[in-house]
């Protein structure tokens, strides 16, 4: 019981300071995971840590929330991943509560103001390299379906107004039947 | 009534947004500022902007952040709780799935034809907060800021060719516009 108990403290002591360290989203948090509970504690397998990796990054929500949930139900079964997750979410949570707090003070003082105006052309330039990197990657794969998919959605999204969550499940259908058309294509082939 | 709103709004973001970091952008700028009038535009450009300079995934910042703003610290909880709910869900299936089948080959289709989606998303939604650093609120071609432009400019070329970390690049870009104006300013005097 209490050896239980200590682990559950490792768990939750290793995902809260991976979560509060971890600046620049969720690509970041999978090596330092890898290092903390594949190389550290030992408690997962290095293979099946990119195993995890892939898993996370293909589910819906913040990769980092996904990785703590994985490696924490792999540490500690089902009150593991709860745990994983409430170490994972709380330093943000109390970060930014506090900065919530101070915001409307704070975005009064005309130098604050004059330096999120500047902030503001610095995300607008990272997120366009973020853009064309991924875009980069996308020519890559070199899949005419995919790259028609790209022009097509942003048109949807940016001209014709239509919601967000129609175009992912649009895109999703059409993966599918992507997939099992090749599928049996194959094994009429076979 | 409220706290329900905030949590259907969060589980959607969290529902929708696949493949990490700027995917959840375009779902919470949706879900805050065009379907609930929660954030004004500038607002929600802070919030990544603060998302980005503090640990943390974007999503969870933005559920913090939206919630203590909309119904206080009982928000913020609730639009955190409904943010990871549908990733607990569905995670610990998918894992479940996994162990048993270890083939996930349909998913990598359907994942391949969401990113080029998820790209375009991001794009647009790059553009919005672009138009917002470069021309202001009115987004007319008129009120081009030069200083928020020259500043994109070298932010964008010192990313490409030297990737530094995206922090420095956004705290250089806060302290050299606010050296600017100063500069402006005494120049004038």
């Amino acid at each position: 019981m209490k050896k239980k108990l200590q682990r559950y403290l490792t768990l939750f002591w290793a995902t809260f300071q991976l979560s509060a360290c971890t600046f620049g989203g969720g690509f970041v948090i999978i090596p330092l995971m890898r290092r903390k509970f594949v190389e550290g504690l030992g408690w997962i397998e290095e293979q099946e840590m990119l195993d995890l990796a892939a898993i996370a990054q293909s589910c819906p929500g913040a990769i980092a929330v996904n990785a703590a949930i994985l490696v924490g139900y792999r540490a500690c079964g089902l009150a593991g991943a709860a745990i994983a997750v409430f170490g994972t979410v709380l330093p943000p949570l109390i970060i930014i509560s506090v900065i919530s707090f101070f915001y409307a003070a704070f975005r009064e003082n005309e130098l604050v103001s004059l330096v999120m105006q500047g902030m503001l052309a610095g995300v607008a330039a990272v997120i366009c390299d973020v853009v064309v990197s991924l875009c980069g990657a996308l020519v890559k794969e070199r899949s005419a379906l995919h790259l028609a998919i790209l022009p097509a959605a942003f048109v949807l999204v940016r001209f014709l107004d239509v919601n967000i969550v129609f175009i992912i499940l649009g895109c999703a259908g059409i993966g599918l039947a992507e997939g099992l058309l090749r599928s049996r294509l194959e094994r009429r082939r076979a | 009534m409220l706290l329900l709103q905030l949590l259907w709004s969060f589980f959607q973001i969290g529902l929708f947004s696949i493949g990490g970091g700027y995917a959840a952008m375009p779902l919470i700028q949706q879900q805050v500022t065009v379907e609930h009038s929660w954030l004004t535009m500038t607002q929600f450009a802070d919030i990544m902007a603060i998302a980005e300079m503090t640990p943390g995934p974007i999503a969870i910042n933005s559920a913090t952040f939206v919630g203590i703003r909309v119904a206080g610290i009982p928000g913020a909880l609730v639009a955190t709780f409904g943010c990871v709910l549908p990733s607990c869900v569905i995670v610990t299936l998918l894992a479940w799935v996994y162990y048993r089948c270890k083939g996930l080959s349909l998913v990598q289709d359907m994942l391949g034809c969401l990113r080029p989606a998820v790209v375009a998303m991001i794009a647009s939604a790059g553009l919005t907060l672009f138009i917002l650093a470069i021309f202001g609120q009115s987004g007319d071609i008129a009120d081009l800021n030069y200083a928020s432009a020259l500043i994109f400019v070298l932010g964008l070329l010192l990313l490409r060719l030297k990737k530094p970390s995206p922090i420095l690049v956004m705290a250089g870009s806060g302290a050299a516009f606010a050296a600017l104006h100063y500069a402006a300013e005494a120049i004038k005097l």
